[in-house]
């Protein structure tokens, strides 16, 4: 790759994190100083929370199952099955759940939210907006990020709930390990902290997955091939967001509380 | 008052303002034109400060726009309604919702207050009893009748029309136009449009401003602008394209000799 075209790219990319950046600032202006619409926080709330329900609830209950069933394959082989439950609830519980509930909600809100700024902006939308002294961020980014900030940990919880629900289901009904037995090592094993790493994480996330998809549309260039091309980057941009800054919240975190 | 002082504008490398400068006073009905991609709607979104200027200066009222911030613009457009060119409409909110917008946000009327002034605005633009309906199911003119309801509910002093016949057949385009009037006689707003229209230049405009090169290049009454005899207010108003010599003697050379 030539030398220019890499710099070319570093300094876009730098620019967008600027840009980014500032409209993080802004929206933290705006809700110190503007007082957000319940109504429209509300809208979003049902659409980012209660309207994402069916598609957390299933990845939390598929990846609890898969897990229990894999981690009992292994410690089988040790005569250790009674520990699966711990591995379950803990993984589901500080990493699983908040990552793969932060990757479903990316996929289906960031999307949507960075289509729907993206075709507002095409058509002019957002500029009408402006003219009737309404700024973007309060109306649009700041009920948006409230409500990704509430839904995510509430979702995530019900992912952890569904999945350890789930990998109970599995382990004990198919895979023949003690119910007592299962409850007791995940209750053993599991320490609040987990859970409270794994919503703080969730968090995290639905404020990630809120502000890269509204910059990505607000942002957007113009024509359709602009709202596709801004639905995907945000997409992206999010999923590896999310991704890498799991890892250094997990090393932060567990410090923090152990 | 408006007034534009030695404005620049470019995109890219591409120079659409060069300069241009302009008043308006207070209750005028004026009319910018220019050939398509000339920067009329350029220039129009600077007097609103939806687009921020390279160089230059836009006064409303004694204030500079370029000096003020998103926020403090918002106070500023408060003064202005603006027609957008395919009306901007919001999509997922009703008509009653997108001509209320401005009074739901100032949180200042009652809502029976709203559902008048809604009613009046409507009525105005000949459109009553459709608040309930979407924008979608609206035509493309009763969409600019919508606008602008929008643009007057909340009684502007400057309302900016951009390419408001754009898109509609003549009927329509003289029903807007006459619109455009009315809101200007009654209301005593100072009244600006772009347009290549020329029937509609004739019918909304006291006076028009002609754009060519990025700079103002006529100025003056509507009669005397259409009756020019200056070749490039001529050929436009007439609608006679300026062939290049170069091109003219390209097709000369290449003519079949008979």
């Amino acid at each position: 790759m030539p030398l220019s075209l890499v710099q070319s790219r570093v300094r876009n990319f730098l620019e967008q994190l600027g840009e980014l950046s500032q409209l993080i600032g802004e929206a933290g202006a705006s809700l110190r100083h503007q007082r957000p619409s319940w109504r429209d926080f509300i809208d979003q709330l049902y659409f980012v929370g209660v309207k994402s329900q069916s598609v957390v609830i299933t990845t939390g209950a598929a990846t609890g199952m898969v897990l229990c069933a894999q981690t009992f394959f292994q410690f089988h082989k040790v005569k250790m099955d009674t520990a699966t439950g711990a591995v379950v609830s803990v993984g589901m519980s500080s990493e699983l759940g908040p990552v793969l509930a932060g990757l479903m909600l990316t996929a289906r809100v960031g999307a949507a939210m960075a289509a729907e700024l993206g075709t507002m902006k095409v058509t002019e939308q957002i500029d009408a907006l402006r003219t009737l002294a309404t700024h973007p961020v309060d109306y649009l980014v700041v009920p948006r990020l409230l409500a990704a900030v509430v839904a995510g940990p509430l979702l995530t919880a019900e992912a952890i709930i569904v999945g350890i629900a789930a990998s109970y289901m599995v382990g004990v009904n198919l895979l023949g390990i003690e119910g007592a037995y299962y409850l007791a090592y995940i209750n053993r094993y599991t320490e609040p902290h987990d859970v409270v790493i794994g919503l703080i994480k969730a968090t995290w996330f639905g404020g990630i997955i809120a502000m890269i998809s509204c910059y990505k549309g607000l942002t957007c260039p113009q024509g359709a091939e602009g709202v596709g091309r801004a639905t995907t980057e945000a997409v992206v941009a999010a999923s590896i967001t999310i991704l890498i800054s799991n890892f250094f919240l997990t090393l932060f975190l567990t410090r923090l509380f152990n | 008052m408006i007034e534009v002082r030695n404005l620049w504008k470019s995109f890219g490398s591409q120079p659409v303002l060069r300069g241009a400068s302009l008043r308006i006073e207070r209750g005028e009905a004026v009319v910018i034109i220019g050939r398509s991609g000339g920067g009329k709607s350029v220039l129009l979104k600077h007097l609103i400060a939806l687009l921020q200027a390279d160089r230059g200066e836009v006064i409303i009222e004694g204030q500079n726009l370029c000096e003020l911030n998103e926020r403090q613009l918002l106070r500023v457009r408060r003064k202005f309604g603006m027609l957008f060119q395919m009306a901007a409409l919001f999509d997922s909110l009703t008509v009653y919702e997108n001509v209320s917008f401005v009074l739901r946000r100032e949180r200042k009327h009652t809502e029976a207050e709203m559902r008048r002034l809604v009613a009046e605005a409507l009525e105005m633009v000949e459109l009553p009893g459709i608040e309930q309906k979407k924008p979608a199911e609206l035509s493309g003119g009763m969409r600019k009748r919508v606008g602008l309801a929008r643009a007057i509910v909340y009684r502007p002093e400057i309302v900016l029309y951009d390419e408001p016949t754009t898109g509609l057949d003549p009927i329509a385009g003289a029903r807007i136009d006459s619109l455009i009037r009315r809101v200007w006689e009654q209301l005593h707003v100072t009244s600006v449009a772009v347009t290549h229209d020329m029937p509609s230049a004739r019918r909304i405009s006291d006076r028009i401003l002609m754009l060519h090169d990025g700079v103002i290049y006529a100025d003056g009454k509507t009669g005397d602008i259409l009756t020019s005899t200056d070749p490039i207010i001529y050929n436009f108003v007439n609608g006679i394209p300026t062939v290049r010599p170069a091109a003219t003697a390209a097709l000369a050379a290449n003519s079949p000799e008979f």
